[in-house]
């Protein structure tokens, strides 16, 4: 059966593609380097449209109108500029009630677009630029450490991580926060309270890592400035140990922190990366692989929810489960050496 | 069915879930069409593989595993037709639930009429309604514009205009949905179906025609005021979904070549087949069908005089389970647990299943967990449902669930036949039937997979129904009675066969089983109380009723309608445990 993979390694290479949502510039070139949080695209579309009835504002039916306006779709018209004038002794006229550009005329009316929105595509990680996909972004390419989280807030950043948990099951508390934390990225442990979030606004930290969230605080996390990464789930969890690892061994280092919101259909996971300094290009790891016996697998699901193990042996056919459900399974022996038979469907590799 | 009349196809029927990809098939064997087995692998929709034809050779892979059977060739591709050497299938159907909620436009002239008629038409699919428009919206064009950028439909839905009727009016809706298709990039452009005043067709090809993804027209749905004629719109509805899940899904258009274009929505073929059943079977009663699964819940009805299907997302057991709560309380979800949970144990139940939908729960806490929000979303289903069920349906009370026989279960929160109790206990406080109905597990998941086969090869669904591919739970019977809780309300006897007979007197607030074995039949006389209805009006029984048995038997249920669970925490849990014990349940 295929395993998905989630991604926890001390050193690998890593390449991304990063795109805009809709059609843009894009702002590098190849082989340029980039920061995680320099902007690699960017996207303007008006704000808001307006619709003008000129055949109505003229009192001419719509084929007068048309004959009698003066814009042209992509025209430029400043606030208050003349799209049209009716005809006799005391013409009434129509115009542009704001600055705009006019997309559409016809059957009357005139359609203008007003105001802009604009949209910078970050890069997400440090790397640098091995492909331009024009208009819509960039490849970038890698290397270094790669934690995985299992949900973000959207939001990039990158800074100092600095460790603030003892143990993989350390709560992260208000108390803990002092300046010497402003502009870093905190390992934090379980957040269970909103007035955490709130301390480190108030600092500011550069961003957060968390082992867990409460689900009460999700709606406040996404409102946070500052990207928040969780590792392992929405509840109350300690953080795995391979992470945990991997952070704890790089706290004081530079990383970048991409909490992009997770998005299955286009593959989107919140990231950590750890650049680090190579001297022959690590291999990139594999995506996808098949359950078999000596895997690293971290389980998603009751029992030994989180943790870490490796598969023992896959069990022929199907197992009944203690809930009764009969499913494809394997023994997996846990890090305190107790096994349990997990069914498949609940791991996923850990590589 | 005379076996002249088979042609000897065999048939594979995949089904892309949001979870799950199953293979089945369905074969002759001894001149009838048989259910042989089915292959299930993990689906493929999400990164990295985005390829659900990938899913779908896995699951027919293991389909291969188990029969011993070649079906796909070197290069993994469905050999078709059959080869001399018994290799392959002859045909393939496909039906498809897997991706996100389709984003729905849907448009009408007036609110409860046309609207709701298109609100209703819709609900047949995979959908999510993001916007509706008619003439009391009290948005400018351009702020309707706005919005259908912002949002970005997938599909506009426009109904509207009574056959002769208005046509200026449907005119100033379409305005703004071409203006706004115009602007958006082709790619991003909404398919279009027009289910209004069929006059009007040429004009609105004109108007949006060459804007829209694909435009598509059906029958007038509204074609007066009084009347409403949605399953011919269900139908070309079905068939843009299509188009649109293979603009979406990578490897489903693979699928569906494969397929010769035979592939439908699930929920639409569910519909399908419970269309068929209620009119081969033709009882007074409703025929209902429920699917809970990852991607949504599914009820289907069969009326005398119409039916109804409907496809709710919101309530699907996978990615979506968090937004549950937009619909329901942590509270409501509670009020269904024998265990004292604390209210946060469900709260992480539902974003952790959102983080992982193809997980299943391993452990007893965790499938009593899992349970709850099955429960509570299944009975929100059926409570929308039930708003447009039709009036002249037969039921005991207007109020309650009108009287189904048979009911059928299926998806995978419902239909696993290693706990056929528990299953049931699921149902029967989400769905509340009453009167007497035969209770089906569609353990194997076919309704979708008959309904689509039903399009190539009639014969076969009628041959496999009655082969016993479905699983039986027994015959359930349940008064709609109030009375004080411990006092008797039915009395029943049950004359087996073998002339044994067993007797059970029900008391209110309680659940009784008389066994009755699967295959067997028996025959069971009813004594109600005073005032208890079980389909025959008050107070009035039933004698020599002929019933089948099942899995568990005959259930009795003798709770009320609508279920009444005490406001006493302890109390409740405490008779949520009985009643849990008393269908065999943990």
């Amino acid at each position: 059966m295929l395993a998905p993979v989630h991604h926890i390694i001390g050193l690998t290479t890593i390449i991304r593609e990063r795109l805009l949502p809709v059609s843009g510039n894009v702002l590098v070139r190849v082989q340029q380097k980039v920061t995680a949080g320099e902007a690699i695209a960017e996207a303007r579309w008006a704000r808001e449209h307006v619709l003008l009835d000129v055949a109505r504002l003229l009192g001419v039916s719509p084929a007068m109108a048309d004959s009698l306006i003066k814009c042209q779709v992509d025209d430029k018209l400043a606030a208050s500029a003349e799209i049209a004038v009716g005809r006799g002794l005391f013409p009434r006229s129509a115009r542009a009630p704001r600055e705009g550009r006019v997309v559409a005329v016809g059957g009357g009316q005139v359609l203008m677009e007003v105001g802009e929105s604009k949209m910078e595509l970050r890069a997400g990680l440090p790397g640098t630029v091995i492909q331009v996909i024009p208009t819509r972004g960039v490849v970038i390419q890698s290397h270094g450490g790669l934690v995985q989280g299992v949900w973000g807030n959207g939001r990039i950043d990158s800074g100092l991580l600095v460790n603030l948990m003892q143990t993989p099951d350390s709560a992260l508390t208000p108390d803990r926060m002092d300046v010497s934390l402003r502009g870093s990225i905190i390992m934090g442990g379980m957040i269970r309270n909103l007035e955490t979030l709130q301390a480190l606004a108030e600092l500011p930290a550069r961003g957060l890592i968390a082992s867990s969230i409460h689900p009460s605080l999700i709606s406040k996390a996404r409102e946070m400035r500052y990207p928040i990464l969780v590792t392992d789930g929405i509840g109350s969890l300690p953080m795995n140990s391979a992470a945990y690892k991997l952070l704890s061994t790089n706290a004081k280092r530079e990383i970048a922190l991409n909490a992009e919101t997770l998005d299955r259909y286009a593959g989107a996971k919140p990231e950590i990366v750890i650049p680090l300094p190579t001297s022959s290009e690590p291999p990139a790891p594999n995506d996808m692989e098949s359950f078999a016996p000596g895997m690293q697998v971290r389980i998603r699901r009751p029992p030994a929810h989180g943790m870490i193990g490796s598969i023992v042996s896959i069990k022929p056919g199907l197992t009944a489960l203690p809930s009764g459900l009969r499913a494809q399974a394997a023994e997996v022996k846990l890090e305190n050496n107790e096994t349990i038979v997990i069914p498949l469907v609940n791991m996923e590799v850990v590589g | 069915m005379a076996a002249s009349i088979v042609t000897g196809n065999s048939l594979l029927a995949l089904d892309v879930g949001a979870a799950n990809t199953r293979a089945a098939l369905f074969d002759v064997i001894e001149g009838e069409y048989r259910f042989v087995a089915c292959g299930a692998a993990p689906s493929t929709v999400d990164a990295p593989i985005r390829d659900v034809s990938e899913g779908a050779r896995s699951a027919i892979q293991a389909l291969q595993d188990i029969l011993k059977r070649t079906m796909l060739d070197v290069s993994r591709s469905l050999i078709l037709p059959s080869q001399p050497d018994g290799s392959g299938v002859d045909a393939l159907v496909v039906t498809v639930s897997a991706g996100p909620a389709v984003k729905t436009l849907v448009v009408g002239l007036l609110r409860d009429v046309s609207l709701d008629s298109a609100r209703r038409l819709t609900e047949s699919t995979y959908a999510r309604i993001v916007d509706s428009m008619s003439l009391g919206d009290q948005r400018k064009p351009e702020q309707q514009i706005d919005s259908i950028l912002r949002l970005r439909p997938d599909m506009v839905v426009i109904a509207g205009g009574t056959d002769g009727g208005a046509s200026r009016s449907v005119q100033k809706l379409l305005d703004p949905i071409g203006l706004a298709s115009y602007l958006l990039p082709e790619e991003k452009r909404p398919a279009v179906l027009f289910a209004g005043n069929e006059k009007l067709i040429e004009e609105v090809r004109a108007l949006v025609g060459t804007l829209a993804s694909t435009l598509h027209f059906s029958s007038n749905i509204r074609p007066s005021l009084d009347i409403e004629d949605i399953p011919p719109a269900e139908s070309e509805l079905a068939q843009m979904f299509v188009k649109i899940r293979k603009k979406q899904l990578r490897g489903l258009d693979i699928l569906d070549h494969w397929a010769g274009g035979h592939t439908l929505p699930t929920a639409y073929a569910t519909g399908r087949m419970v269309r068929f059943l209620s009119n081969v079977y033709g009882s007074p009663k409703g025929l209902l069908s429920v699917d809970l699964g990852a991607s949504s819940a599914v009820i289907a009805a069969g009326f005398k005089s119409k039916s109804v299907l409907k496809a709710f997302p919101q309530f699907g057991q996978g990615e979506g389970l968090p937004g549950l709560l937009q619909h329901t309380t942590l509270e409501n979800i509670l009020r269904w647990s024998a265990l004292d949970l604390p209210p946060d144990a469900v709260l992480e139940y539902l974003h952790q299943k959102a983080l992982y939908p193809a997980t299943i729960p391993a452990t007893k806490e965790d499938f009593a967990v899992a349970q709850l929000a099955a429960k509570e979303a299944l009975y929100l289903a059926m409570q929308l449902a039930r708003r447009d069920f039709p009036k002249d349906s037969a039921f005991i009370k207007p109020t309650l669930t009108p009287l189904f026989d048979p009911i059928i279960a299926g998806g995978a929160a419902l239909s696993d036949a290693s706990r056929p109790g528990s299953s049931l206990l699921l149902l029967l406080d989400s769905v509340q039937p009453v009167g007497i109905a035969t209770v089906i597990l569609d353990q194997n998941n076919l309704m979708p997979l008959l309904g689509a086969a039903a399009s190539v090869n009639n014969i076969l669904p009628v041959q496999v129904l009655e082969s016993g591919a479905f699983l039986s739970v027994g015959t359930i019977v349940c008064p709609v009675v109030a009375a004080k809780h411990g006092a008797s309300i039915l009395k029943a006897r049950v004359m087996y066969e073998n002339g044994a007979e067993a007797s059970v007197d029900l008391k209110y607030g309680t659940i009784e089983i008389l066994p009755l074995a699967s295959g067997e039949t028996g025959r069971i006389t009813i004594q109600v109380s005073r005032g208890a209805d079980i389909g025959y009006g008050p107070g009035r029984g039933v004698k020599n009723l002929s019933i089948s048995g099942g899995a568990l038997g005959v259930v009795f249920d003798g709770r009320g309608r609508p279920l009444d669970l005490p406001g006493d925490p302890a109390r409740r849990r405490e008779l949520l445990q009985k009643w849990n014990w008393a269908l065999g349940g943990g």
